[in-house]
């Protein structure tokens, strides 16, 4: 569950801020790096050291789409496919994924390395497309592109 | 061109590091604002140099600033940094390669408006530059340019970078406090406005990255450098981002009033492939789209505003002929619903159905009803939303039927997208 080392840096949170409810969504980001998701017991440990309700805490998770409530594979591909990307091609990057990976958007590998989800608007219209794999962009891509970061990230 | 100004440090190798920054003269700003300037003088500088707010709106910062109740402490200042526009990216250049250059604006801002604790609100995703502003705000309470008694001046400010979690609806103000607070990122009913009651119902100062990084060269130059650029209504230099089907895709620094025709073909290199345009949306995803016979529209509110359409973010999008406009029009409807944050019904319903409807004219299932049903949906989310993600949300739809109603028809009838093969 939540370690020592995550609960002291929450606590630590929300002195820096003026109103320790402010900390809240760092606090929950914390966790997520901890586990990788947001399990109702995650969410019930990071509500207990806030002070604050589960429903409180889980009402916060929901709304976010940065938050994952469902397990999430070591390496969360995010592909744009709002206007600027769509209009150079994302559709073709997010089919590409598909085939590369023998997933559908939203799916996990049966592996456990990726993730693949549709995003909204990353803000790098201008080197689109673009994906994010966890916390790194990845711009101005091509199926060529593709093919050697996915190899990238299986040789990690 | 000439020289750059905001967009001086980007390329330069390091220049994210305070050493580089202050070797190009930062911070020179800020000690100037603090010896030279009472806070209510700086409000006035700004006030007369006529810069507006660059997240879209364009309401005068300075005005914006005067607003804050006299005597009431403790007061905020948010940096709103939660990118999200569709089309835009200017501030996440501003953030990654000229960190300093934010918080140098926003310690003269927050001197001006008597602020002692600030928050840049980033969004999440941009990870990357969140870190560089981190390091950056390190650097600067090791250098005495933040915490106690700033340069000796007295001045006390701490600056705290909060970091969003994928929410669009956070980049509208109210929206952002109740994120900022550790809620749903849900409006709150105006008034009161922030100015007199935002973050923990404190007097709060809410402007975006690239307005506040404005304030350092207007110390610095003054209020009639920045009057001489630009026109009188829109006076100074804007950052307007590009993308789409151009050749050279990217961030440009212009003064206000430049035609949008200098902007597509002199510095982004003029439609990609040659292929002529069909339309532009150019201000950000909300602002309606217009079509080229306006390309020498020149790009400052009044202009834009002129032709019904909005500056906005400065987000120019260039859409080349064989694209689709109902398959456009349908990804930004797609967006709109997904961001709607829920919490008033004409938004929440209006977008799903307006989604729905695109959905299925673009999938061969329309119906000859369809157009003044979505005109008929647009008129009852306009004006009638709780915030303004719901008039965001009409501006593709509503312009594109105005511009490509036969467009419309054409699937309607053939009962296909005819840009599908």
């Amino acid at each position: 569950m939540l370690s020592d080392k995550a609960k002291s840096e929450i606590q630590q949170l929300k002195a820096r801020y003026p109103h320790p409810n402010s900390a809240l969504l760092p606090a929950l980001a914390l966790a997520q790096k901890e586990h990788g998701w947001l399990s109702p017991e995650v969410l019930e440990e990071v509500a207990e050291v806030m002070g604050l309700s589960p429903a409180q805490v889980g009402s916060v998770a929901s709304f976010y789409t940065m938050f994952n409530r469902r397990p999430v594979g070591k390496y969360l591909v995010q592909v744009c496919t709002n206007v600027a990307c769509s209009l150079l091609g994302a559709e073709h990057i997010v089919e590409h994924l598909k085939r590369k990976l023998g997933i559908n958007v939203g799916e996990t590998t049966p592996d456990g390395l990726f993730t693949l989800l549709e995003v909204e608007c990353l803000g790098s219209c201008g080197t689109a497309p673009v994906m994010q794999v966890n916390d790194t962009y990845y711009e101005n891509l091509t199926a060529e592109k593709i093919d050697q970061i996915l190899a990238e990230l299986r040789r990690r | 061109m000439a020289e750059p100004v905001l967009l001086r440090n980007v390329g330069v190798p390091d220049s994210h590091k305070i050493e580089v920054y202050m070797q190009r003269g930062g911070y020179q700003a800020l000690r100037k604002a603090l010896k030279e300037f009472q806070p209510a003088a700086l409000v006035d500088l700004v006030k007369r140099s006529g810069l507006r707010g660059r997240g879209g709106a364009g309401f005068p910062a300075g005005v914006k600033w005067s607003f804050l109740p006299k005597g009431v402490y403790p007061r905020y200042l948010v940096c709103n940094a939660d990118e999200g526009e569709p089309g835009t990216f200017k501030d996440r250049v501003l953030i990654e390669h000229d960190p300093h250059g934010l918080i140098e604006g926003i310690i003269i801002s927050c001197y001006a408006c008597e602020v002692n604790t600030a928050f840049i609100y980033i969004r999440g995703e941009y990870e990357f530059g969140a870190r560089r502003l981190e390091q950056a705000v390190q650097e600067a309470y090791a250098r005495g340019f933040l915490g106690k008694n700033i340069l000796g001046s007295g001045f006390n400010l701490d600056l705290i970078v909060h970091r969003g979690a994928g929410a669009y609806i956070c980049g509208e103000e109210t929206g952002m406090l109740t994120s900022l607070e550790g809620d749903r990122g849900h409006p709150k009913l105006k008034p009161p406005f922030p100015a007199s009651e935002g973050l923990y119902r404190k007097p709060t100062v809410i402007n975006n990255v690239e307005t506040l990084f404005n304030v350092p060269f207007i110390v610095e130059r003054g209020a009639e450098w920045y009057t001489s650029m630009g026109t009188e209504k829109s006076p100074g230099l804007k950052l307007f981002c590009i993308s789409g089907h151009v050749n050279k895709p990217g961030v440009y620094e212009l003064p206000l009033a430049t035609p949008l025709r200098t902007l597509i073909y002199d510095y982004a290199g003029g439609p990609l492939e040659g292929k002529p345009i069909k339309a532009i949306i150019p201000g950000g995803s909300s602002t309606p789209m217009i079509t080229p016979e306006h390309l020498d529209v020149p790009l400052d509110y009044e202009s834009l505003a002129a032709i019904g359409t909005m500056l906005g973010s400065g987000a120019v999008v260039v859409i080349g002929e064989g694209t689709c406009i109902v398959r456009t029009v349908e990804r930004l409807a797609e967006f709109y619903r997904h961001e709607s944050c829920g919490k008033c019904i004409p938004c929440r319903e209006g977008t799903d159905w307006l989604y729905k409807i695109l959905h299925r004219i673009e999938h061969g299932g329309g119906r000859e009803e369809d157009l003044p049903l979505m005109l008929d949906i647009c008129n009852n989310i306009g004006g009638k939303s709780f915030c303004p993600l719901g008039d965001a949300a009409l501006g593709p739809v509503r312009s594109s039927i105005a511009h490509f109603r036969e467009e419309y028809l054409q699937h309607i009838r053939e009962k296909r997208c005819p840009f599908q093969d």
